[in-house]
């Protein structure tokens, strides 16, 4: 299995060999692409998960950040969370549901061509801040929006 | 096969708006199984890699709260109609897919 | 507790006014009259959104769904499995009224042949058999994903469900009225107590759709589900969620009742495969 490794390695070029190798099951992906940051979506709460993303869980509320999600969700598996920003620079993202069992939902990292910009769906197990915070300038800003989650009617 | 990626990419006024769908169960190993009350294992997209023009423009990192069939959509400086931006998606058990689109 | 409140005031309710005159087409104009009469500021049109065509909150959700809906992979698989050839060479099309394409609208119809109301899985499966291959299953996964291709197919064609002149399509159209109107269940309630009288409230955090335009955008993705699921999923959920024993997907009792069903909202156009919660 190592020597088909090693030859594969060899003779790929390029990120997209690596994803056809990925894809193939030949290579463990983890290793392929930056570190899945395993910790920050183990994290049980919303600090340690932050510190563990972004290196710290210091954020300043800003208005420079715009975060969209529903006030009552419709369904809890499946909460629309799109968030913006004009701040400059902007190198991360991270969307982070306060009382989720694992609170960090997702994090983005931003090239220099992109926009502040993404949007996702979460899945939410019960009411919650939802915190979109981003990295600018090596600090991190914020906006938040609490996200009710209601128990249906209809048994759902 | 039907890809497991579907892209929408847009170019308008200088940027580049992508859409992409992708077919997951993203189960967050908390789930019971309801036959056996076994916990079903965690099976979970971990990383989305965006490229244009032979780099990554942008990376999502992925927990199992993203919902089942994750969405995703992002912006980036540039790109012209009939170019290709390639998405790759890989998961926590090392299995992943690759999609090419051409931008409209 | 709702069952209290609900069944208190249905009490006092007039049952299904059954009269030696009532016709499908007359019960159509008065199921269109009701629901135009209860949302006067929705457009006939709209009801095919359900919820969303009377409430601006979850609409708003719903479109973001919509902007690149998961369904969207559902199609993609469904155009595939319909279009892949049997064993023996043949493909859906052959099975149907112009080749499968934009068909929708027409489902279910009565079969003065067979004497059964048609709906589309039923008749996908009886492509399937008709071509030596294994039935599929009713409630979801590939049936359901072709099912969402060929209503894909069909958007925007105006539902045009016929009720020949026949004693015996006539009957099927009254049994599913019948249970439509029929309390059932430990809560002891019917489709048209949520969905005709209380239409609009909420039953705890939920709204409930009219049942104008309620199957336009079948089969439908559920959030709940994680996934996509035909008319008889829901119809059987529905049953179970009033702890009513649920009939079997494609019964006659659950064919009879999407004929009745569907022809309320004839002149409301496909819009299927749908997103709800």
């Amino acid at each position: 299995m190592n020597d088909i490794r090693r030859k594969f390695l060899k003779t790929a070029v390029g990120l997209g060999s690596i994803a056809t190798a990925i894809a193939s099951g030949l290579l463990i992906p983890q290793r392929a692409i930056a570190a899945y940051m395993e910790s920050a979506f183990a994290a049980t709460d919303a600090s340690a998960a932050l510190i563990a993303a972004e290196g710290s869980d210091q954020h300043t509320p800003s208005d420079e950040v715009k975060i969209k999600a529903p006030d009552i969700a419709e369904n809890g598996a499946v909460v629309p969370v799109t968030v913006s920003s004009t701040l400059p620079n902007v190198e991360s993202i991270s969307i982070i549901a306060e009382k989720n069992p694992s609170p960090l939902a997702a994090s983005f990292q931003l090239s220099g061509q992109s926009e502040a910009y993404v949007s996702t769906r979460i899945k939410m197990g019960k009411t919650s801040n939802v915190i979109a915070v981003v990295k600018s300038g090596g600090k991190l800003y914020s906006a938040t929006q609490e996200v009710k989650v209601t128990i249906g009617g209809c048994g759902g | 096969m039907a890809s497991t990626i579907k892209i929408r990419a847009k170019t308008k006024s200088g940027t580049t708006t992508v859409k992409a769908l992708f077919s997951h169960p993203m189960e967050t190993g908390n789930r019971k199984d309801k036959k056996t009350g076994e916990k079903i294992p965690a099976h979970h997209i971990t990383e989305v890699t965006a490229e244009y023009n032979g780099s990554v423009v942008f990376t999502a990192q992925m927990g199992p709260a993203v919902s089942k069939n994750p969405y995703l959509s992002f912006k980036f400086k540039g790109g012209e109609a009939g170019e290709n931006v390639k998405i790759t998606w890989v998961d926590n058990k090392g299995k992943g897919d690759s999609l090419e689109a051409a931008i409209k | 507790m709702n069952k209290i409140i609900i069944s208190a005031a249905l009490a006092v309710l007039v049952a299904l006014p059954v009269t030696a005159f009532s016709s499908p087409e007359r019960d159509l104009s008065e199921f269109r009259s009701y629901y135009q009469n209860r949302f006067p500021d929705t457009p006939f049109a709209d009801f095919q959104n359900g919820v969303y065509s009377i409430d601006a909150a979850s609409r708003e959700q719903w479109e973001d769904i919509e902007e690149f809906a998961p369904y969207e992979l559902n199609i993609s698989k469904g155009e595939e499995l319909f279009n892949k050839p049997f064993a023996n060479g043949k493909t859906y099309a052959s099975c149907f009224e112009n080749g499968g394409i934009g068909i929708r609208q027409n489902y279910p119809y009565f079969d003065t042949v067979t004497g059964e109301v048609k709906t589309l899985e039923l008749e996908i499966n009886e492509c399937r058999k008709a071509n030596g291959e294994k039935p599929l299953k009713w409630k979801k996964g590939p049936i359901a994903d072709i099912s969402a291709y060929m209503a894909y197919t069909s958007r925007g064609n105006a539902f045009n469900i016929v009720i020949p002149d026949d004693p015996r399509a006539l009957a099927a159209y009254e049994r599913g009225k019948r249970h439509f109107y029929t309390k059932r269940g430990q809560l002891n309630m019917a489709c048209a107590d949520c969905h005709y009288y209380y239409s609009g409230n909420m039953i705890r955090a939920d709204l409930l759709s009219p049942a104008l335009g309620h199957l336009t955008h079948f089969p439908v993705y559920r959030s709940k589900w994680g996934g996509l699921g035909t008319t008889h999923r829901r119809y059987g959920g529905c049953n179970k969620q009033v702890r009513a024993k649920p009939f079997k997907a494609q019964s006659a009792e659950y064919r009879a009742l999407e004929y009745f069903h569907t022809y309320m909202s004839n002149g409301l156009e496909v819009n299927g495969p749908g997103a709800r919660k």
